[in-house]
């Protein structure tokens, strides 16, 4: 295991006390992500998935244990330092896209540079950028509503990228879009895997984990299954996208 | 985030909602241009009132005979005739604070002139009394010791009489006028005063040498003063002292002993004319303090839109605090949301109030007076407004959880 872990979750619980009786959402979980891994996180509906999500993008502090990205310790910062951190090595992208409404597509992107001292002209010089990388530097201009899921997927994995983070977390998202389009998220994010970017991705689906490195399952708040596989290349064409197992072998 | 950005945001977020942030910012509107606007009517009252004491002059102390105090029952103004000539040449001489004091015997009496007809004051006086008032003539010559003491039958005119009368003020001089049947020369026309305090006409005015007064208008010669004594003090600012003086001098004069009430009283124009700033002053601060609540009543309204704008936008929130905008970044932007809406506001209610009071001067002649540091006030005020009630929302707003804000539906 020659490299040091990009993000190191070292018996980490989290627990939620917002009811009656104390919800434990994470028991003790040891995870390791190695750089340039695309991880799949899989598991049955509540098991902990988005918990653990939410942890390593540091929206969410665990209750108990240490988390660590590139070495540091951050299992202790205060709401603004996670934000910094955020900004700077974490990318996101949501299940049901999460662009703001009436805004362009390259202004959605931006937004991760508005909070880094970057002149505008830059920031924009990097948002096209970003887009043109999704493959949608000519739909700069369009709002939201003037695209299709698939391509405010792809605005918001542009939105992930901008900021050059260190990993790209994606909670479930394929959840919202087609099995033909779900294809064409995957390649970006086998993409993204190799030019250097960590990925990891909560999903249900096996045909999506299988464009993964690594799965691992999640049940009842515990890492139960950690493999590592030959990831099947997503390659956007209908044909294709139905190919996969949990061990299949790639295409070379 | 650079505050060009957090103003950008803030700006493109209050266009989206253009009605919205119109009639949010219409109380702020209303709240400063009726500050402006209350301020600037309160001003102007003010100003009046000081213009027209000024042309008065503010050192002036008029001493009247017969105890005002207690004026109703002993038959009011003027009923005992306690001031002499002798009081009079005594207040000249003798009192360090006066510079110049002057007799008033006055009556209201037609006036004939140029063929014209013309309802006047007419004033005995002397040649002091241009002194005392500081009242130069723009044509003639004014009454001269000469004329009071040989009591002669010359005239000097007030700017509306001359006006009245002759149509050219210039023309009066060196024809007659009469007064009670009696022919007086025009020696002179008074430059113009303007209005009294109280509204009374300075210039309506014909003056005449006291002794004429007393033989050919009314009175007869006597000991006693048939008026007032109109006392100049020698320092604008030393008014109440003269007034002291001359209080103490003719109570020796009239030999009152401690305990006496004074049998004759003493006005003092300076401290009426502080009595009536003060009056306007509090008028002022009423005004002011009704334009506050609305003020008040502008910032609730915008502490209302914010948090709705806070609890319609969660999501957005969310998005940005989890792409990177720390607590801080989300205050700022609600709070600079906040702070242009009700500045914006503000500056628009300048104009309105400055609009305002233009309209009440210009269509029905209100003296209004519009300070530039009012307008500081209201815009710097409707800013705190802003900054204060936007803070409850911002605040709101940065303590969100992303995770709970990216859920919320
Ligand atoms: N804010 C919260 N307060 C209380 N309990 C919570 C909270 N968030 C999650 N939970 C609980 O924690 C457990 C794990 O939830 P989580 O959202 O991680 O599941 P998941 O694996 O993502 O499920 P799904 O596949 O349905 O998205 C669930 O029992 C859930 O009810
Ligand atoms: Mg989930």
């Amino acid at each position: 295991m020659g490299d040091p872990a990009l993000l190191a979750v070292d018996n980490v619980s989290k627990t939620y006390l917002t009811g009656d009786v104390p919800v434990r959402a994470l028991i003790g979980v040891s995870l390791e992500v190695r750089p340039g891994e695309l991880l799949a996180v899989m598991g049955s509906s509540g098991s902990g998935k988005s918990t653990l999500m939410n942890l390593l993008g540091c929206l969410d502090r665990p209750s108990e244990g240490r988390y660590l990205i590139d070495g540091r310790d951050v299992s202790r910062l205060s709401r603004a330092e996670l934000a910094v951190v955020r900004n700077r090595l974490i990318g996101f992208v949501f299940q049901s896209f999460q662009l703001l409404p009436r805004t362009s597509a390259v202004e959605n992107v931006e937004l991760p540079l508005l909070y880094r001292p970057l002149l505008a002209g830059e920031r924009r010089r990097r948002a096209l950028q970003a887009l043109a990388r999704v493959g949608l530097a000519e739909r700069a201009g369009h709002h939201p509503n003037q695209l299709s899921g698939g391509q405010q997927q792809r605005v918001a994995i542009a939105r992930a990228l901008v900021g050059e983070p260190k990993v790209v977390l994606a909670d479930e998202p394929t959840g919202n879009l087609d099995s033909v389009t779900s294809v064409e998220v995957m390649a970006l994010l086998q993409q993204l895997v190799a030019d250097g970017i960590t990925v990891v991705l909560v999903t249900h689906e096996h045909d999506i984990a299988a464009f993964a490195s690594r799965v691992i399952t999640v049940k009842d708040g515990r890492v139960v299954t950690d493999v590592r596989q030959t990831p099947v290349p997503a390659v956007p064409h209908p044909t294709v996208a139905v190919a996969g197992t949990l061990h299949a072998t790639g295409v070379p | 985030m650079s505050p060009l950005s957090v103003l950008r945001v803030a700006l493109r977020a209050l266009v989206r909602n253009k009605m919205r942030a119109g009639l949010t910012t219409l109380g702020v509107v209303i709240g400063v241009g009726a500050v402006v606007a209350m301020v600037a009517i309160g001003e102007g009252a003010k100003a009046q009132v000081q213009k027209a004491f000024e042309s008065m002059g503010t050192d002036l102390i008029v001493v009247l005979p017969g105890s005002q105090n207690f004026g109703g029952m002993q038959g009011g103004f003027g009923s005992g005739q306690t001031l002499t000539w002798d009081d009079l040449h005594a207040i000249q001489t003798e009192l360090s604070a006066v510079r110049a004091a002057a007799p008033q015997l006055r009556t209201n009496t037609p006036v004939l002139g140029d063929g014209n007809n013309w309802g006047t004051q007419v004033m005995g006086t002397t040649a002091d009394f241009f002194v005392v008032r500081n009242w130069a003539l723009q044509f003639g010559r004014p009454l001269q010791a000469s004329d009071v003491d040989g009591a002669t039958k010359v005239a000097v005119l007030g700017q509306s009489v001359a006006e009245q009368l002759w149509g050219e003020p210039a023309r009066a001089v060196g024809d007659v006028l009469r007064i009670k049947g009696v022919p007086y020369e025009v020696i002179g026309v008074l430059t113009p005063k303007g209005q009294s305090p109280m509204g009374m006409d300075y210039d309506d005015v014909v003056l005449v040498p006291a002794k004429t007064f007393m033989t050919k208008v009314q009175g007869g010669i006597k000991q006693n003063i048939p008026g007032s004594i109109l006392v100049a003090a020698k320092n604008g600012r030393e008014s109440a002292r003269t007034a002291q003086q001359v209080q103490a001098l003719l109570r020796d004069r009239h030999k009152l002993v401690d305990g006496d009430p004074d049998d004759f009283s003493i006005r003092n124009l300076a401290e009426m004319a502080n009595a009536q700033q003060q009056g306007t002053q509090t008028l002022t601060m009423l005004l002011m303090a009704i334009a506050a609540v609305s003020l008040l009543v502008g910032g609730i309204g915008i502490m209302n839109i914010m948090l709705v704008s806070v609890t319609e936008r969660t999501r957005e929130i969310g998005v940005r605090m989890a792409v990177g905008a720390r607590p801080v970044d989300v205050l700022l932007q609600f709070l600079v949301e906040s702070l242009t809406l009700s500045v914006i506001g503000g500056a628009i209610g300048v104009g309105v109030g400055v609009g305002g009071a233009w309209l009440l001067t210009a269509k029905f002649g209100w003296p209004t007076v519009v300070r530039p540091d009012v307008i500081a006030i209201a815009v710097g005020f409707s800013a705190l407004i802003g900054v204060g009630f936007g803070l409850y929302p911002a605040r709101r707003a940065a303590a969100l959880d992303p995770i709970q804000a990216l859920r919320y539906e």
